[in-house]
């Protein structure tokens, strides 16, 4: 691995939850985290949906501030707190990381024709001189995105494009400020599968000409298999971690219980593999309520191979076989 | 360098052409797609054209002929007469020269206060949100007109000169109230869309996501509540003259309407004319902006055009 380009450090996130009566609740969405991104590096991260992740990529590009922990990002040949940035490094961070939101459909702004998508971060940065420099950069960008003719797309109104074409909209847009990394936030979940495959290529295209490294959000395994082939994935249970490491290594053989069940899921298109295949035996399908999480590891009211330890003591990270794993089991 | 002056006008002309395309031609041509935002467009342009230039062509004359009150229509008096009379055509193309620009500028006043009011609120939120929804509440609850009658009385004995901008501040005094809240509830949904997110991560100023990303979203909804502010701003100022209590020109709409029913000839029937012109001139010019408002609608949100 490279040197580290954003680094999270103990990072946690409480949000909340709104009682008018009786004591307040939280909600620990993101709970003590330890995550480094390295120069143009892929880190897949896998998890269900409302296990955290999403909040994660947001408090890596400092749209939410931690509750507690950091986020640092290499600027100036030092880690600097993204909160405690100020003025042209704050520009510079914001500049370098930027985020592929989930929903094509309302990451433009419905009133705004696409020219006027592109062109405030060009002008705002500098990085075209004047309004037709930036018109003529956006057309280029567009192209690079695989619109063409551009013109036929600069005047238009977000509600006369498809999901793909938006989608390719928020990748220009996001690509136009030459980012050093990009949070994808499912990014391709809402496309047609039959899009998937090339708005990922696009992407991992686009990390060849920029550099980029890449967060990738995603439920999908065999989608964050695909994209983070030869590098790191990440699996996330209700706000931790429980297991991250080379994509082809967890894939092939998972030691978590967690990632195990999460492979398990994932459909085999041959019906007679499918039939043979063993599901491990969850002890229960229900997600345990964020407000009150279970004590120890937060997995043991599901793991089929949990003993008394599990409900007693958080199980750290710990290397095992050149990953990370936090159970007790190893 | 004798390139360079022609370079400008080129570069200015340029501007020009763009502009009247995008500001002035396309949203004509999306009104004409619309039959009833171009009725609308027609009765307020007709109105325009009766209070500005109707009057040269129409003169008023206001001395009392008694042997001719009370006349119905006829080629001479096309809207008949008045109890002393006099031509109600020609008072209704006079009378007439006040209202459209106090109804426009209240709507302007009104807008204004109620989009800056809500946009702050609900943008910024946290405690000062708290302490101008409040402060929105308690006018909401205070009776519209009836305390626009208490302003104007105190407004007529203060002393204070009386012109077109008093009084639409004065007619906007609550009608503000109801457009922030809704402003606010607006931009309090449309601040967690994906598209203000990407703005943030982008770096853009503070500035840019108000003015660029939020506003074009809430401005459909401004446009129509300026007509609408607009078209009740008629109301109220009409109200007012016709009860009196706004300086009292002779000859205004709301005027004639208070004379029509200070008279016997009113209830009588005879005089039934002389009621039901200003009171019909008021309702089609009130007609006239609520049809275009919904085409104004059109021309702000790029979704609801056909194509």
């Amino acid at each position: 691995m490279t040197t580290p380009l954003v680094k999270a450090e103990k990072v946690s996130k409480i949000f909340p939850v709104g009682s008018m009566f009786g004591a307040k609740k939280y909600i620990k969405a993101v709970d003590g985290i330890d995550l480094e991104i390295g120069e143009n590096e892929i880190l897949a991260l896998v998890g269900e949906s409302g296990c955290g992740k999403s909040t994660l990529g947001r408090l890596m590009l400092a749209l939410l501030k931690p509750s507690s922990g950091s986020v640092s990002y290499y600027i100036n040949h030092k880690y600097k707190d993204v909160w405690s940035l100020k003025g042209k490094e704050f520009r510079e961070y914001r500049r370098n990381a930027q985020l592929i939101p989930q929903d094509p459909y309302s990451t433009l702004n419905p009133m705004k024709k696409v020219i006027s998508a592109l062109t405030p971060p060009l002008l705002r940065y500098k990085i075209a001189r004047n309004r037709r420099e930036a018109r003529k950069m956006a057309a280029e960008l567009l192209e690079i995105v695989g619109l063409s003719p551009p013109e036929d797309f600069l005047e238009r109104f977000p509600c006369r494009l498809s999901g793909g074409q938006l989608q390719r909209i928020a990748i220009a847009r996001a690509i136009s400020v030459k980012p050093k990394f990009i949070v994808a936030d499912e990014a391709v979940s809402m496309l047609d599968a039959s899009l998937r495959i090339e708005i990922l290529n696009l992407l991992l295209n686009i990390r060849k000409s920029l550099k980029t490294a890449y967060l990738f959000i995603t439920h999908d395994l065999a989608i964050a298999r695909y994209f983070a082939r030869n590098e790191r994935i990440a699996i996330m249970y209700l706000g931790n971690i429980v297991e991250i490491g080379r994509t082809e290594e967890i894939i092939q053989n998972p030691l978590h219980p967690y990632t195990q069940t999460l492979l398990a899921t994932v459909p085999i298109p041959d019906p007679k593999l499918a039939r043979k295949r063993e599901l491990p035996k969850l002890r229960s399908m229900e997600i345990p309520s964020l407000i009150s999480p279970p004590p120890g590891c937060k997995f043991n009211t599901r793991c089929p191979y949990a003993e008394s330890i599990c409900e007693k003591k958080v199980p750290e990270l710990r290397e095992v076989k050149g990953r990370l794993v936090a159970c007790h089991l190893f | 360098m004798v390139c360079i002056p022609k370079l400008r006008e080129g570069k200015i002309m340029r501007g020009l052409k763009s502009f009247l395309r995008y500001h002035i031609l396309e949203p004509l041509k999306i009104l004409a797609s619309d039959k009833r935002a171009l009725v609308g467009l027609s009765i307020v342009i007709f109105y325009v054209l009766m209070v500005a230039v109707g009057r040269l062509f129409i003169p008023l004359d206001l001395t009392p002929h008694r042997e001719k009150r009370y006349l119905g229509p006829s080629w001479e008096h096309p809207l008949g007469t008045d109890f002393a009379g006099r031509d109600i055509l020609a008072q209704i193309v006079h009378g007439g020269r006040d209202v459209l620009p106090v109804a426009f500028l209240t709507g302007f006043v009104t807008v204004a206060i109620g989009t800056a009011i809500g946009i702050t609120s609900g943008y910024v939120g946290g405690k000062l949100d708290l302490a101008i929804t409040t402060f929105i509440d308690i006018f909401l609850t205070i009776p519209g007109f009836p305390l626009l009658m208490v302003v104007a009385v105190w407004l007529l004995q203060s002393g204070i000169p009386i012109n077109i901008f008093i009084i639409a501040c004065v007619l906007s005094i609550t009608a503000w109230a109801g457009l922030a809240r809704s402003v606010r509830a607006q931009v309090l949904s449309i601040r967690e869309e994906a598209f203000i997110e990407a703005a943030r991560c982008l770096g853009l100023s503070r500035f840019h996501i108000v003015f660029n990303e939020i506003l074009p979203n809430v401005m459909p909804y401004i446009a129509i509540n300026f007509m609408l502010s607009s078209v009740s701003a008629i109301y109220s100022y009409t109200g007012l003259q016709a009860l009196g209590l706004i300086p009292y020109e002779p000859g205004t709409w709301g005027a004639m309407i208070n004379m029509a029913q200070a008279y016997v000839g009113t209830i009588t029937g005879t005089g039934c004319w002389y009621v039901l012109a200003p009171s019909i001139t008021i309702i089609v010019l009130q007609v006239g902006l609520v049809f275009l408002s919904q085409g104004i609608d059109k021309i702000f949100n790029p979704r609801l055009r056909e194509r």
